[in-house]
């Protein structure tokens, strides 16, 4: 065993690489549970962001365009969450579930060409001088826009849930969804296009794995990522700055994990790698006394009845 | 404009109907997808529901049917239950593994001895192993409130290590020149779930399965216990009001679905299965999940769509070799049948108006 | 007032599946009018307004503002055009705070600052105190209602709606809310005050329509009609006063002993040190304004919630650490508020409704096995002898109306025969005659020897049928008193006055 081995500049870099598909994710369901609509196909619709993104990269050779081809793909898969439990008003839970089996399948079906092939990189952006000072340079300033996309959004949503008249309508909806609608808002319109933010987030966030984070494709690939950011949305008491905070707990633990196997610490690789989920847990645990700050409506179905 | 009315009371005839509905709807966008992928879509829906049944090799798939249909059954059984309550147990998988991880454990714990309690046993541990499991989820929400869907998912991941870390230590067979996985307990008398009758597929699984699905529509239809149950799913206040204990609900709805999958987990191994590898699992604790819902949480339903689901399997299986389709079109085919379960739903409480708008 | 009519509604109709909810509708009302809506439960009034709000379409028939067509197609275009509403269910946002409440009610809001400044100012005018930052949850049901009415206010509406305002309220804040109402009429502003309480009429109103089973029966001046001409237009048919025999009370059934729970959920009210004893033959009438802690005291009878034992004695026998069903066994049934998914399982038949309180005490289970066949009988017993109007016991809760429901989760309880039985609003929504049988149905439980814990918002059936009354507020009951002889006033005090009202006294 060689811990010495743990460059601590690269491990810190290399966590804030390993949370960024969490921050995507999280933070669009954060958006969408606030609407008041629990959607429990996080991870399906990762994967299927995941694949859409490395076909299309590999295809066009651009990244960035396999990143928006992420975020449609999540989107359009979300719509079918959307039709289900908003216009057929399915159980919520249920309708979560089947949006992660069949974005399993439909990922796996897709990617069959696509096992092996290596994705064209995208490149880091050149911070120029500043990139070569000591320490903080290597470790913020030598990554891809994504990532830095990932913390703009979160404070992109921070700021629009909290200072702006959408915001407080979205809030105002996952409140009281009958109280909202006899104000005369579209219920059903805005949790819609928040289930579509949470699936374009989701998208990307499965789209920074195979293209950056691993990068290739492999059929399953996101192992449970979607379900931890759901985790970590009631981890952060649904506040985008405590979700950036969990995401880089977890981003962290995983880059630890992944360097302890690395340096061939005596606990055998299977524990290592179950370490994630075990926290998650413990995690959910010590969390889950404080619920009051769930949105009141979380996955009630809504059916205008007037 | 079409708007959604909502029907004075549940409609019966729907509620039977839509299941099959949505077999047909998926054939049809199966087909659909299947054409996508380049196959005659006729053909592959034939291979798919006929061939296992009345082709010419069905005197070796109808048995399949039971192996592949038992399992699915058995958990699909156990999480219609919790279903019902609104106690989400989602992670059947990691319990089916943990079922078969002590079963097995204790099986080839006797090895060589051969004798007729080895088998109870054995049965014994893997109800515990799937048991215990899904008691971890269901502890920590009774006395912290912690979600058991996020927890009983994680608990399928550091299952599939702990199977992984079996395979490769503690169980390893010592005389499998180093490859990973268990002694095959298929040659191992005492610890082999064979089949009944030769050559039937009807292993004590299926047996299993048959008094869960009995046992279930007892309980659910008879017994104070099943119509608890019932009414917390359908008005939780209502069911505390008339004096249902949730606490424990909770701690017998995840407990016996946890309970059920250790067992299916534990006759897959020592039977179709053999032994224990990696690999193991195949994902029957997740296909459960449709199973319940087609099946409408209903023992006799979800006794059907297991079999159904079992048919898609095996006739994937053939269409796999015999057309080339692709093992993820099933997993796909699968998933839209859920879909279109769920879209199908409403009309069981609401119904279709066509006429003017209403302001909504 | 001018010629043009503010609002002018002429042959509006509004049909639902099975029922005409507002048939050929006409009405109108000037400018700074105090114009009341009347007429029972049923009877079109919500239908009606949520025309005016823009909130249902109207089938046939068309409204007029200032003579020119008025047809909002949402909310949003009838407060453009000068409508404002009060809900009856307030459509408030409990984790929000009142500026952000206000807000979403408004067409373009200032910036919450601005706004804050423009809540205070309006308060101040009116007399409506308020604070904009507390958090809506928090606040009493008044308050909760002048965030609504300020809400109102601010978009300067022409017309004011407000639908059964004073159900909430104490009658010192009735009192208050009444100033605030003429002050508004008296700056030109019409209200269309929909309420069933004649008295309340008739002290504020200058026109009243009559609404019956969706179309108007009368118009009248209600300061010049007396108030029970207005109920036969109202109710149809000669009202029966429920009967009770002069009786004297047995021994003590049920004792509580300063009982205090903690609330299970968030915006709930604690129960804090409540002692009463109410004895056999007794019907114990407990008023308040909702949210005092009503549902909390049902649920520690009832055993949903668990106290500290010592707090409550049944018969002498310590029963805070049991649940509903040996409560149920020793004799204490109850029935909530809320009909549908509290008292009964809205997709369940009535057979499965009366199997879920009535098991043990009716013997429809042995062993934990259920008996369908017996359950259903039970069922078929309580239809008819309450005359519940429903084809049969194989229907769901929910396909019964609102009244014909209430009389089978009563008559549920009614015919287990309790020796105690708590009830929470058991006439609330239900026509005048069912809520009249209702009562009878608990007087002659009384005259049987079972003791009666009745809540109720409503002050005129409480003292219709209480031997003894108190009033919850703020999880504290007051000294119960003889309910004969009580002024209006009295009961107001014990209620708790005019809750944070203090500035308005100033």
């Amino acid at each position: 065993m060689d811990l010495s081995a743990i460059n601590p500049v690269l491990f810190v870099a290399g966590f804030l690489v390993a949370a960024t598909p969490l921050i995507f994710a999280a933070i669009g369901e954060l958006v969408v549970e606030k609407s008041g609509t629990l959607n429990l196909g996080v991870e399906g619709m990762m994967i299927t962001g995941a694949i859409c993104g490395f076909a299309t990269a590999v295809e066009t050779g651009s990244p960035i365009l396999g990143f928006a081809a992420a975020a449609l793909g999540g989107a359009l898969l979300s719509l079918l969450f959307a039709f289900l439990t908003q216009i057929t008003l399915a159980n919520q839970v249920a309708s979560g579930l089947a949006l992660t089996l069949f974005g399993l399948g439909l990922s796996a079906l897709l990617g069959q060409s696509y096992v092996g092939i290596k994705p064209p990189r995208l490149n880091d952006i050149n911070f120029g001088p500043l990139a070569d000072i000591p320490v903080i340079g290597p470790i913020l300033l030598t990554h891809d826009i994504i990532l830095y996309l990932g913390i703009a959004l979160v404070a992109a949503t921070w700021a629009v849930l909290k200072f702006t008249r959408a915001g407080l309508i979205l809030r105002a909806v996952g409140e009281s969804h009958d109280a909202a609608h006899a104000l005369g808002y579209k219920v059903v319109r805005i949790r819609t296009l928040a289930i579509m933010f949470g699936g374009a987030c989701a998208g990307i966030g499965g789209a920074y794995i195979s293209l950056i984070r691993v990068p290739q494709w492999t059929e399953g690939m996101t192992a449970g990522v979607g379900w931890i950011a759901l985790a970590l949305v009631v981890f952060a008491s649904w506040k985008p700055w405590r979700l950036l905070l969990g995401a880089y707990l977890f981003g962290g633990i995983t880059q630890l994990q992944l360097n302890l196997q690395g340096a061939g610490v005596a606990i055998p690789v299977e524990y290592l790698a179950m370490s994630p989920y075990l926290i998650t847990i413990i995690v959910l645990v010590i969390l889950s006394r404080d619920k009051s700050a769930a949105p009141a409506c979380l996955g009630r179905t809504f059916h205008a009845s007037s | 404009m079409i708007r959604l009315e909502k029907r004075p009371q549940p409609s019966r005839a729907f509620s039977l109907a839509t299941p099959v509905l949505a077999v047909i709807a998926t054939m049809f966008f199966g087909g659909l997808l299947f054409m996508a992928l380049g196959k005659e879509p006729l053909l592959a829906i034939k291979t798919i529901f006929w061939e296992p049944l009345f082709g010419e090799f069905s005197f070796f798939y109808r048995p399949q049917l039971m192996i592949k249909g038992a399992p699915l059954v058995l958990i699909a059984i156990g999480l219609s239950l919790g279903f019902k309550a609104g106690i989400w147990n989602i992670g059947a998988e990691g319990q089916y593994i943990m079922g078969a991880l002590f079963g097995a454990g204790v099986g080839l714990a006797f090895y060589p001895a051969e004798g007729h309690y080895i088998f109870p046993l054995m049965v014994l541990a893997g109800a515990f192993g799937g048991w215990v499991w899904a008691m971890i989820p269901a502890l920590l929400k009774v006395k912290f409130g912690t979600n058991e869907i996020l927890v009983s998912l994680m608990l399928v991941y550091v299952a599939e290590q702990f199977l992984a870390s079996m395979s490769l230590g503690l169980l390893k067979n010592p005389e499998g020149f180093g490859f990973p996985g268990s002694r095959n307990l298929q040659q191992y008398e005492s610890a082999f779930n064979a089949d009944l009758i030769e050559g039937s597929g009807m292993h004590w699984g299926v047996v299993a399965a048959m008094i869960a699905v009995i046992f279930a529509y007892v309980l659910l239809s008879k017994h104070r216990l099943g119509f608890a149950i019932r009414v917390t799913g359908e008005a939780p206040r209502a069911a505390k009001f008339s004096g249902v204990n949730p606490t424990r609900l909770v701690l017998f709805c995840l407990g016996t679905s946890g309970l059920l999958a250790g067992l299916a987990g534990m006759f897959e191994v020592s039977g179709p299965a053999g032994q224990v590898t990696i690999d193991f699992n195949v994902g029957y604790g997740f296909t459960a999940i449709i199973v319940a819902f087609l099946g409408r949480l209903h023992p006799i339903g979800i006794l059907l769509a297991g079999l159904l689901m079992a048919l898609t399997y095996i006739g994937g299986d053939i269409a796999q070799s015999q057309l080339g389709l692709p093992a993820a079109a099933i997993q796909v085919f699968q998933g839209m049948l859920l879909f279109f379960l769920l879209a199908l739903d409403m009309f069981t409480n609401y119904r279709l108006r066509f006429g003017r708008t209403e302001v909504a | 007032m001018t010629d043009t009519p503010l609002l002018d509604l002429s042959g509006l109709t509004k049909a639902y599946p099975g029922v005409i909810a507002n048939d050929d509708v006409s009405l109108s009302i000037a400018p700074g009018e105090v114009h009341a809506l009347l007429g029972e439960n049923g009877a079109g009034k919500s239908t009606l307004v949520k025309m005016i709000y823009g909130l249902v379409k109207p089938d046939a028939g068309t409204m007029h503002m200032f003579g020119a067509p008025f047809t909002p197609s949402e909310p949003r275009a009838a407060r453009a055009s000068g409508v404002g509403m009060v809900f009856q269910h307030f459509s408030l946002f409990d984790a929000l705070s009142v500026a952000e409440n206000i807000a979403l009610g408004m067409e373009d809001a200032p910036k919450m600052g601005a706004l804050s400044q423009q809540i205070r100012d309006v308060s101040d005018t009116y007399g409506l105190p308020l604070a904009p930052d507390r958090v809506v949850g928090d606040l009493s049901a008044g308050e909760r209602q002048r965030v609504e009415i300020i809400r109102c206010l601010l978009q300067q509406p022409k017309l004011l709606i407000m639908d059964e305002p004073t159900s909430v309220l104490t009658p010192q804040e009735v009192e208050i809310l009444f100033k605030t109402l003429r002050k508004l009429s008296a700056e030109g502003t019409a209200i269309l005050y929909i309420s069933h309480k004649l008295e309340e009429i008739r002290a504020l109103c200058d026109s009243a329509t009559i609404l019956r089973l969706g179309k108007v029966v009368g118009h009248c001046t209600p300061a010049e009609t007396s108030a029970r001409d207005m109920a036969e237009m109202m109710v149809g048919k000669l009202l029966q006063t429920p009967t009770r025999a002069g009786k004297s009370p047995g021994e003590v059934v049920l004792e509580l002993a300063n009982l205090s729970v903690s609330s299970p959920n968030a915006f709930g009210m604690p129960l804090r040190g409540i002692s009463v004893e109410v004895r056999r033959g007794e019907v114990l009438g407990i008023g308040g304004v909702a949210g005092n802690g009503q549902d909390e005291l049902l649920a520690a009878l009832s055993g949903e919630m668990l106290s500290t034992p010592g707090m409550i004695r049944f018969e002498g026998q310590n029963i805070g650490l049991l649940g509903p069903t040996p409560r149920r066994a020793m004799g204490i049934l109850s029935a909530p508020e809320e009909r549908l998914g509290h008292a009964a399982a809205p997709d369940m038949s009535l057979t499965e409704n009366a199997m879920l309180t009535a098991a043990a005490r009716e013997g429809l289970e042995s062993g934990g096995i259920l008996n369908w066949g017996k359950a259903r009988g039970f069922a078929e017993k309580i239809i008819e002898t309450f005359d519940v109007r429903t084809p049969g016991p194989s229907n769901a809760a929910r396909s019964l109306s609102g009244g014909n429901l209430q009389k089978f989760v009563i008559g549920r309880e009614v015919l287990q025969r309790p020796d105690l039985l708590v009830v929470n609003q058991p006439t609330w929504g239900v026509d005048a005659s069912a809520a009249a049988s209702i009562r009878q149905s608990l007087l002659d439980l009384a005259q049987n020897g079972t003791a009666l814990v009745v809540i109720s918002q409503d002050l005129d059936e409480l003292m219709e049928i209480s031997d003894r009354f108190a009033a919850l507020n703020e999880g504290r009951l007051s000294e119960p008193r003889p309910a004969q002889g009580l002024t209006v006033e009295e009961i107001g005090l014990m209620m708790g006055g005019a809750h944070g009202m203090e500035v308005a006294h100033v």
